[in-house]
C-alpha cells in the first residue's frame, strides 16, 4: 500500500442518542473518503456533531448505522464498526485518538512513563521490558518531551507538554490513522503552533493520516488537505481545502469563513453574521436544516432536504441553490 | 547559589511525587487534621497498652470505693512544702447526727503515687506476662498496698476505676468502627461497583434497596436486630453481632459514593483513552477506576467511623448493644442513665468526653483528608 490509496471510507454514519423518549440525531448520514497520508479537517459550531463523528470512527461510540471501511496495513479492508472483539484487538491499535483536554485525558495517578507505556503493554503483552523502555523513550524524544522527566506525574507538566504526552501515548503503538479531537483548542496560541507543527512533522515522518476536528478555521486551513463542514449532525460541504476556502458553495461555509479574523488591520472584512441559535438537534428544522439561519432561504429549502452531491470534482455540497449562488470565500494572495 | 539548588531539589521531589505522597504532604499542611491524627494515635496506643497504663484490671473493684469522687491528690505536706504527690486511704465513719455511713479520708497514713508499680497480672499485647503498671500507690515504707486506690476519674457503682475502664472500653469502642467499616467497605464497593458498572436494571434495583434501607429509622432497626441476638452469649460473640448490625446499615452510603464515582470516572477522557488503546475492562477498573476513587473512599470511611462509634455508644447506652460485664464507652455511659447519678457523681460523664474527642478528631481528620485527596487542586 502506498501513499494516496484510500485508507478509510466513512459511509452513511448515523449516531442517535436516545434519552427520556427524545432521540437526538447527533450525526446524520455522514460519508466521506480518506486517503492515506492526508489530513481531513472537520469544522463546525459547538454541538454540530463533529466530536461525536470522531468518536464513532474510532468506535468509542457504537454508531446506530453506517460503515467505516478501513483498509488495514495488511491490505485487508474491513468494516471497523462490525468486527468482533478478537479482530478488533488486532486492528484497534491502527486507529488512535488525541483528546481535547490535556488535563482530563491523562490519569493523574500514573507517571508519564506509565501513561505512555500503557497502550504498548495492552497490545503487546509479551514485549520485554527493555524493548518497552526503548520504545517509550524513542517516542517521548520524538514528540519533544525531556526523557529525564518521564518519572514525573502529569501534574508537573504544562498544558502543551501534557498534549505532547497525549500525542506520545497515541503514537507509541504506531497507528496509521489518528483522530485529533480539538487537539489544540485548549492550548495557548503560541503552544498551538508548536503542537500543530509537531503533528505536521510527525505526519511527514511516519506517514500518518489525520482526522483533524476543530472549530478553529485558521488551524484547519493550515493543516488540512481536505475540509468537511458540519452543521447539525450533517456534512454540508466537503472539498479540498483550497477549493472550499476560496469558493465555498454552501451559505453556512461562507458565514463561517467570514468570521475568521484576518491579521491585517488594513483589510476590512465584512462579516456575514449568522442569526439565531443553532437549532435543537432533538427537533431539527424541516427541509434543509440550515434554512432557519440562511439568508438565501426559499420555500423549497423549508420543504425538501437537499441532496449531498458532488457538484465539482471532489467538491460535495448539500444545498438546493449551490449552483446559482456566488459565495464569497477567502482571498489567497 | 545554594538557595537555588535547594529549591530545585524540592521542586524535583514535588514533580516526582505520586498522588499518595502529594496527599500526605497536603495533609501535613492541615494542622487541625495533623493534631487530630496524633490525638487518635494516642487514644489507640492507650487502648493497645490498656493493661499497662490502667492501674487496675477489669476485675479489680472495691466496695469501699463505690461511687466515690476522683481521688484527691496532694502535692503539699502538712507544713505547706512541696512533696511527692500522695493520697490518703478512705475509711467509713458514722455521721453522729444522721447515723448514716459516710466515707472520708483517713489522714493517718500517706500513700505515694509512684511510677512502674507492681499490680495485677496481665499479658502485654497478649504475649508478654507482666505485673507492672504505669502508676500505682506505695506506702511510706515503699511497699505496694492494693487495698488503697487512686481513681483519677473517680469510681463507678461497682467501685471500679473509671479511668481503667475507659482504657479497656476503648478497645471495644475504637475497634468496632473499624471492623464494621471493613464490612461496609466490602459490601459498599461490591454493590456500588456493580450498580455503577452495569447500570440499567441492576442499578435501579440496588438503588431502590439502598433507599429502603436508609429510610428505616436506625434505632428501631437496632432494636429489632439486637432482639435477634440470643441472650447469654459470650462478649466476643456479642462484639461480632454488634459490628454486623452496624455495618448492615453503614454500607448504603458508601455504595452510593462508589456508584457515583464509578459513573463519573467512567466518563473521564483518560478512561476512554485506555479503552481506545485496547486496555481490557478489568484492567481499566483496577488501574484507573479504583485508584481514582480510593482516596475518596478513605475520606468517606474516616468520616463514617465517628458514626459507628456513636452507633455503638448509643446502642450500648440503650441496653441494645454491649452489656456489663463487657466494657465499652457506651456501657460506661449507661451508668449516667438517671439524673440522680449524674447529679451526685458527675465524674461518670467523663467517658462522654472521650467519645466527643474521638468523634471530633475523626471528623477533623476526614476533613483534612478530603482537602488533600483532590488531585486537581
Amino acid at each position: 500500500m502506498s501513499k494516496g490509496d484510500q485508507i478509510l471510507d466513512i459511509q452513511h454514519v448515523h449516531m442517535r442518542f436516545a434519552s427520556k423518549g427524545l432521540v437526538v440525531k447527533a450525526v446524520t448520514d455522514v460519508s466521506f473518503p480518506v486517503m492515506e497520508g492526508e489530513t481531513i479537517g472537520i469544522v463546525g459550531e459547538s454541538g454540530c456533531g463533529k466530536t461525536t463523528l470522531g468518536r464513532c470512527i474510532v468506535r468509542a461510540y457504537e454508531p446506530s448505522e453506517g460503515k467505516v471501511m478501513y483498509t488495514a496495513a495488511d491490505g485487508q479492508t474491513i468494516d471497523f464498526l462490525q468486527i468482533d472483539k478478537a479482530t478488533m484487538k488486532k486492528y484497534r491499535k491502527e486507529i488512535q485518538m488525541i483528546f481535547q483536554d490535556p488535563y482530563s485525558s491523562l490519569d493523574p495517578r500514573m507517571t508519564v512513563y506509565d501513561i505512555i507505556k500503557e497502550p504498548l503493554v495492552a497490545n503487546f503483552p509479551k514485549m520485554p521490558k527493555k524493548e518497552i523502555e526503548r520504545r517509550v523513550m524513542e517516542i517521548a524524544e520524538k514528540v519533544g518531551l525531556n526523557t529525564t522527566y518521564l518519572k514525573r506525574y502529569p501534574h508537573a507538566f504544562s498544558g502543551g507538554q501534557r498534549q505532547r504526552i497525549g500525542i506520545a501515548r497515541a503514537l507509541v503503538i504506531s497507528p496509521r490513522v489518528i483522530v485529533c479531537d480539538e487537539a489544540v483548542s485548549a492550548l495557548d496560541v503560541s503552544i498551538q503552533a508548536q503542537v500543530i507543527n509537531l503533528l505536521h512533522d510527525l505526519q511527514k515522518e511516519l506517514g500518518l493520516t489525520y482526522l483533524f476536528i476543530s472549530h478553529d478555521l485558521s488551524v484547519v486551513e493550515y493543516i488540512s488537505d481536505k475540509v468537511g463542514v458540519m452543521y447539525l449532525g450533517k456534512m454540508v460541504e466537503f472539498a479540498e481545502t483550497r477549493s472550499l476556502f476560496s469558493h465555498p458553495m454552501h451559505p453556512y461555509t461562507e458565514s463561517l469563513l467570514s468570521a475568521v479574523p484576518v491579521a491585517d488591520p488594513t483589510v476590512k472584512s465584512e462579516r456575514i453574521p449568522l442569526e439565531g441559535e443553532i437549532p435543537n438537534p432533538a427537533n431539527p428544522p424541516s427541509g434543509c436544516h440550515f434554512h432557519t439561519r440562511c439568508r438565501f432561504c426559499t420555500e423549497k429549502c423549508k420543504r425538501e432536504v437537499p441532496e449531498y452531491q458532488e457538484l465539482e470534482p471532489g467538491h460535495y455540497v448539500a444545498c438546493h441553490r449551490a449552483q446559482e449562488l456566488t459565495l464569497r470565500g477567502f482571498t489567497y494572495e | 547559589m545554594a538557595f537555588f539548588k535547594k529549591k530545585t531539589a524540592k521542586d524535583e521531589s514535588y514533580y516526582l511525587a505520586s498522588q499518595w505522597v502529594l496527599m500526605w504532604r497536603k495533609l501535613q499542611k492541615h494542622k487541625l487534621a495533623q493534631f487530630s491524627l496524633s490525638l487518635l494515635l494516642v487514644l489507640y496506643l492507650g487502648a493497645l497498652f490498656a493493661d499497662f497504663i490502667a492501674p487496675y484490671g477489669l476485675e479489680e473493684f472495691s466496695s469501699l470505693y463505690k461511687n466515690t469522687a476522683p481521688t484527691k491528690i496532694y502535692w503539699e505536706d502538712e507544713n505547706g512544702d512541696f512533696s511527692r504527690p500522695y493520697v490518703y486511704k478512705l475509711k467509713k465513719v458514722n455521721d453522729k447526727k444522721t447515723w448514716s455511713v459516710i466515707i472520708t479520708e483517713d489522714t493517718s497514713e500517706k500513700y505515694y503515687i509512684d511510677l512502674f508499680v507492681e499490680g495485677g497480672e496481665y499479658k502485654l499485647l497478649g504475649l508478654i506476662p507482666s505485673n507492672l503498671h504505669l502508676y500505682g500507690l506505695v506506702n511510706e515504707a515503699g511497699e505496694v498496698d492494693r487495698s488503697v486506690r487512686v481513681n483519677i476519674f473517680g469510681a463507678d457503682s461497682t467501685g471500679a476505676c473509671i479511668f481503667s475502664r475507659i482504657l479497656f472500653g476503648a478497645r471495644v469502642s475504637l475497634t468496632i468502627p473499624f471492623v464494621s467499616a471493613a464490612i461496609s467497605f466490602v459490601l459498599g464497593i461490591l454493590l456500588g461497583g456493580i450498580s455503577g458498572y452495569f447500570g440499567g436494571m441492576v442499578d435501579n434495583i440496588i438503588q431502590r434497596i439502598i433507599e429502603v434501607l436508609s429510610a428505616i429509622p436506625s434505632i428501631p432497626l437496632w432494636m429489632a436486630l439486637s432482639a435477634a441476638i440470643p441472650p447469654g452469649i459470650s462478649v466476643s460473640a456479642m462484639y461480632l453481632y454488634i459490628t454486623i448490625i452496624l455495618s448492615f446499615i453503614g454500607w448504603t452510603g458508601l455504595a452510593r459514593v462508589v456508584r457515583g464515582k464509578f459513573i463519573a470516572l467512567r466518563k473521564e477522557d483518560f478512561v476512554m483513552a485506555a479503552k481506545l488503546a485496547g486496555v481490557s475492562d478489568f484492567k481499566i477498573i483496577i488501574k484507573h477506576l479504583v485508584p481514582g476513587f480510593l482516596s475518596y473512599l478513605i475520606v468517606n470511611l474516616t468520616l463514617g467511623i465517628p458514626g459507628s462509634i456513636l452507633g455503638e455508644t448509643s446502642m450500648s447506652y440503650l441496653g441494645l448493644g454491649m452489656k456489663a460485664p463487657a466494657t465499652s464507652w457506651g456501657v460506661l455511659l449507661k451508668e449516667t442513665e438517671d439524673l440522680v447519678s449524674v447529679a451526685q457523681c458527675p465524674w461518670k460523664m467523663i467517658p462522654l468526653v472521650f467519645v466527643i474527642i474521638t468523634v471530633l478528631a475523626y471528623n477533623f481528620l476526614g476533613d483534612g483528608l478530603r482537602d488533600a485527596a483532590d488531585p486537581y487542586k
